[in-house]
């Protein structure tokens, strides 16, 4: 049995029987990572980079330590301090490292599309590991297979995700990931933040009432405000934002039943998510980032294993 | 298709291996039997209760290990391999494991179960338990201590051991 892609370009175009591999074999590598040695030899001969166009920290270390895990020899690249400011093309970049014996590529950058236009010009796996406003797939596999370990299951659950929809490919590929598995989805967030045609296009439900949507949710995603992203003010001010569509301690007790709260992070804390919710039991932020780890072996071990059939 | 073992000859076979274990281990306070994913499990699952049956009140540890992370042929135009669980969750340093696997044939299973064994401690002494032994056909310097039946069968034959719990019933066949 084997992935149906030979890249992870997103969650569009994986089938639900691949995201139940990606799952089935994530929680073994769980299992890997609570031995006395956390650590497997079998890409022991391959050589993974991490094309790190634009910052991150959990999701690159992440990574690094997924493929060291699984033994594979690893080369890490950021833009800044690269020849990319030189002028050289993601291309040339990319065919440069590759001729130096590397097997896998992931990639983060801000352009949406980079990792596609990539993937029919190099012949190595490639991984996106965010890629602009588009997707960011081992995110979203990485929160529904936390979903599936606190609930039991991702089918029939309703997931509210909540905050800057427009700007985030965590969204999206969430989007794409809990619907293939049978969820129902609901975007919260002000209008302005919310893209036309959600419903049409994508099958999922609309609201601007963060309490209606919390209120209807077994499972709150809270998405980070991106700062960085909005070349025009889209809200008015943080403070209004947080009084507004944020999740506090006293908006969850006002429901009538207890909701899991998730997010991606970085947190903002006070803004879109407060404190004493994020430290919370009923916050599994923590188990996403453990989590993590295990399913990004998952996805490598797949791609490695499928390049040899 | 040849039948080398009955449900009767299983049952024999499976008591008498347990009691050649009890010989070598008696009380089983530093022993642990660890059966291989997938296939060596049903026969690990009976020898597990087969010697708590003829021990009882003794705590026998029993765990279940995964070899597909440690295959020799990974990424060598193999079949991908989807995991299995591993379930160890005692000590097995300074410990007797016995590995417990339905058939010994290249011993690369084998190979790749030491190899995994070691990542969860340092036992004082390793032995294999298998259930059929094919003689001539090993790609690697490795023995069983305890076997259930030897058996003579070319490469291209396929020895095929059937369990009740996911067969139906219990038998060893050569097809």
């Amino acid at each position: 049995m084997s992935l149906s892609v030979n890249h992870l370009l997103g969650i569009r175009g994986l089938q639900r029987q691949d995201i139940e591999l990606i799952f089935q074999t994530a929680d073994q590598f769980k299992e890997v990572l609570q031995r006395p040695i956390k650590k497997v030899p079998t890409l022991r001969d391959t050589t993974i980079v991490n094309l790190f166009f634009e910052n991150s920290t959990r999701t690159r270390i992440s990574f690094e330590l997924a493929e060291k895990r699984l033994g594979a020899d690893v080369v890490n690249f950021s833009a800044s301090g690269s020849s990319v400011s030189k002028g050289e093309t993601l291309i040339d970049t990319v065919n440069n490292i590759l001729s130096m014996k590397v097997d896998m590529v992931v990639m983060r950058h801000s352009a949406t599309g980079a990792p596609h236009f990539l993937s029919k010009h190099i012949d190595v796996p490639i991984v996106n590991a965010g890629d602009g406003i588009n997707e960011h797939p081992t995110q979203a596999l990485l929160d529904a297979f936390s979903i599936r370990e606190r609930l039991g299951s991702v089918t029939g659950k309703k997931v509210a995700i909540c905050g800057d929809i427009m700007h985030s490919r965590v969204a999206l590929s969430n989007i794409y990931c809990l619907k293939e598995l049978g969820a129902e989805v609901t975007v919260v967030g002000p209008p302005t933040l919310i893209p036309k045609y959600m419903e049409s296009a994508l099958g999922v439900n609309v609201s601007y009432n963060i309490g209606e949507a919390l209120e209807w949710c077994d499972v709150a995603n809270v998405l980070r405000i991106q700062l960085e992203r909005q070349n025009t003010p889209l809200f008015s001010s943080l403070r209004e934002y947080s009084l507004s569509y944020g999740v506090n301690r006293e908006l969850l007790d006002s429901l009538k039943k207890e909701i899991v709260i998730m997010h991606p992070g970085p947190i903002n804390r006070g803004v879109e998510l407060s404190s004493d919710v994020a430290d919370s039991g009923h916050s599994i932020i923590l188990n996403q980032v453990e989590n993590g780890v295990a399913v990004r072996m998952a996805v490598l071990y797949l791609l490695a294993g499928k390049k040899a059939e | 298709m040849k039948t080398i073992l009955n449900d009767t000859q299983v049952a024999i076979t499976v008591d008498r291996l347990c009691h050649q274990l009890i010989e070598n281990h008696l009380d089983f306070s530093q022993t642990v039997l660890i059966g291989l994913q997938p296939r060596g499990i049903f026969l690990s699952e009976r020898i597990y209760r087969t010697l708590q049956k003829l021990l009882p009140g003794v705590q026998i540890h029993y765990g279940k290990l995964d070899i597909t992370f440690y295959r020799d042929d990974f990424n060598k135009g193999s079949q991908l391999h989807v995991p299995n669980e591993t379930a160890i969750d005692f000590s097995i340093e300074n410990k007797r494991v016995v590995l417990i696997d339905d058939v010994l044939y290249t011993g690369r299973t084998t190979r790749s179960a030491l190899d995994a064994m070691l990542d969860f401690g340092r036992p004082s002494a390793v032995e294999l338990l298998v259930l059929i032994d094919r003689r001539f056909t090993r790609q690697l310097p490795i023995q069983a201590d305890y076997t259930g039946r030897t058996i003579d069968a070319v490469m291209s034959e396929k020895v095929k051991v059937r369990w009740a719990e996911r067969d139906g019933a219990d038998e060893v066949v050569i097809e």
